[in-house]
């Protein structure tokens, strides 16, 4: 060993001057400035052009029924992602668990609410006064203690959240369920050998680590989520695209409106991509331990001198474990 | 004589129509260390997960320090034991696991303290002391901030002992505890097994480590295919098998 690292060492000694030259890639340089060359182009038409007409996007980008239907955007994806989430994972344990009606019920659901386009659901709920007039409550196939009438219950807006949530809890529970499967068995036995409850594994041990694994489809659905809620448009409910669609039918502006809502839409998309990343960050904790722990490049090497007591090679043997702050 | 910390008798399990356990019968004394060597597939480590009701016995009966494993007898009847029950029996017996299963999300402090305060809702500021003590304890109070993934196998066993011994148990169970090791980090470990031996707990060992049998064990229990071959002080059934079952296997062992 202690041979090995004098000849290692003779010969950095004897090769110090030399210099090293980077690979040149010309190919990268032309892709770029063709890249480069198509945006510019494309930035300038786009500015040029005048029937893009600049001056009503922005006149309108700020306005007030456009900032309200922003508002309600964001709420409809908010609380549709809330459910979706909690009746994903409400999905994925019944379809794991052991117990043949929950599991074959679940994936019913996700069947069901996967399978029929998102449109036809929302209608569905809208609509449903037309099948069910009156909700009840009272007891199950005997007399009814309280009724009231459906349509009053159903709102656009109610319609909306019902049909997005749902829709999205069968989609939720496939991504949580292949994130609790992504978790190995040995996990669970030791939080079962500790003696944790069920409930407890699931809770403290195998959904935190799952959630590596479930974030980053999430942030697809949420970003996904953004734009289906323009679906219910066809219920009337003014969200964003619909608030800008009421303003374009009246004065024909259709193409800036569209863009206005357009920039609208990438805005957001552009907050939630750096949430998802701070969330993943949050849960990769224990996870990348040699981050920021790069190996000795060939230029910083030749400036280490390699002391007679430490032989390098015993030093790259044993790198130090930092813990993440 | 005092009630044994494990009985076993004629325990029976079968995954689906494979018998992987034919009827095992021993004890262990409290304080006893107890080996269990074998050829792979021969039911140590079920045997072992039987005592932890991770696995259900299919027959036979299981008593830790007096207490009957996952059911409750009343009459002639044997009802199975719900949930909460079989978790607080499974937290009197420690466990220690081959693949070191230590939580990867949590930190080494972290991992000693989760059965504490989660299941046995200790006092936190109390467990989190205790927890310094356990990792001290087995040589790795500086790295009580570090995750999993940043220790070395051995560190990584060490904490899941400490992790065990965090619940105070009365039995502890190791698994293969180091057949998933580099070899020249399955010192550390069995010096720290060695020592807890050594302060009066009772353990049954699963290994492959003749050394340890012979040098920590009190007893030793050979089993093959499902039975119980031989059982002995480990200087007869190490050094003068009765059984040829025993001699086949240790002439291939030390060879």
């Amino acid at each position: 060993m202690t041979q090995v690292a004098a000849v290692v060492e003779g010969r950095r000694n004897e090769e110090a001057d030399l210099r090293v030259v980077p690979a040149r890639f010309v190919g990268r340089w032309v892709a770029a400035v063709a890249v480069l060359g198509i945006l510019a182009m494309t930035i300038y038409a786009m500015f040029t052009n005048e029937r893009f007409h600049w001056d009503v996007v922005g006149e309108y980008l700020f306005a007030a029924p456009v900032i309200s239907g922003l508002g309600k955007t964001l709420m409809l994806t908010g609380i549709s992602m809330l459910i979706g989430v909690l009746l994903g994972i409400v999905v994925a344990v019944c379809r794991l668990s052991s117990n043949p009606i929950l599991s074959t019920a679940a994936w019913a659901y996700s069947w069901f609410f996967r399978g029929t386009p998102l449109m036809v659901q929302l209608l569905f709920w809208f609509f449903l006064a037309a099948l069910v007039p009156t909700i009840g409550l009272g007891v199950p196939f005997g007399p009814e203690l309280l009724s009231i009438d459906t349509n009053s219950v159903i709102s656009p807006f109610t319609a909306a959240l019902l049909g997005l949530s749902l829709n999205e809890g069968a989609y939720m529970g496939e991504i949580v369920r292949s994130g609790i499967r992504a978790i190995s068995p040995g996990q669970t036995e030791a939080a079962k050998a500790i003696g944790m409850s069920r409930l407890q594994t699931m809770r403290r041990v195998v959904l935190p680590q799952a959630m590596r694994v479930i974030i980053p489809p999430t942030g697809n659905e949420t970003i996904g989520m953004l734009k289906y809620t323009s679906l219910v448009i066809v219920i009337g409910y003014s969200e964003l695209l619909t608030s800008v669609s009421i303003i374009y039918s009246r004065n024909f502006q259709t193409i800036p409106l569209l863009i206005v809502a357009a920039i609208w839409y990438l805005a957001v998309t552009a907050v939630f991509s750096v949430g998802q990343h701070f969330i993943e960050r949050h849960f990769e904790r224990g996870f990348t331990p040699m981050k920021g722990k790069k190996p000795p490049t060939p230029g910083t090497a030749e400036t280490v001198v390699p002391s007679a007591a430490e032989p390098a090679a015993a030093q790259a043997n044993e790198p130090e474990l930092e813990p993440t702050k | 004589m005092s009630e044994p910390m494990l009985r076993a008798r004629n325990v029976h399990k079968s995954f689906g129509h494979l018998e992987i356990l034919k009827g095992i019968s021993l004890e262990v004394q409290a304080g006893q260390v107890a080996c269990l060597l074998g050829p792979s597939g021969s039911g140590k480590s079920t045997f072992l997960r039987c005592i932890n009701h991770l696995e259900k016995i299919n027959d036979g009966e299981l008593w830790v320090a007096g207490e009957r494993i996952g059911y409750r007898r009343s009459g002639n009847k044997l009802h199975e034991l719900k949930e909460n029950q079989t978790a607080k029996q499974r937290a009197a017996v420690g466990m220690v696991f081959q693949q070191f299963n230590l939580f990867p999300h949590r930190t080494a402090l972290e991992n000693v303290i989760e059965g504490p305060v989660v299941v046995q809702k200790r006092n936190k500021a109390q467990a989190l002391r205790e927890g310094m003590e356990l990792l001290d304890r087995v040589g790795l109070a500086d790295k009580y901030k570090h995750y999993p993934a940043q220790l070395s196998g051995g560190q990584q066993q060490r904490v899941a002992i400490a992790r065990a011994l965090a619940l105070k148990p009365r039995l502890m169970l190791f698994d293969e505890p180091t057949s998933a090791l580099d070899p020249e980090l399955v010192g550390e470990v069995l010096d720290v097994m060695g020592s807890l031996a050594a302060s009066g707990m009772t353990m049954i060992v699963v290994t492959h480590e003749m050394g340890f049998a012979k040098e920590v064990g009190d007893v030793v229990h050979f089993m093959a295919d499902g039975q119980l071959v031989e059982s002995g002080s480990p200087t007869q059934v190490l050094g003068n098998p009765r059984e040829t079952r025993t001699q086949a296997f240790l002439s291939k062992v030390l060879a």
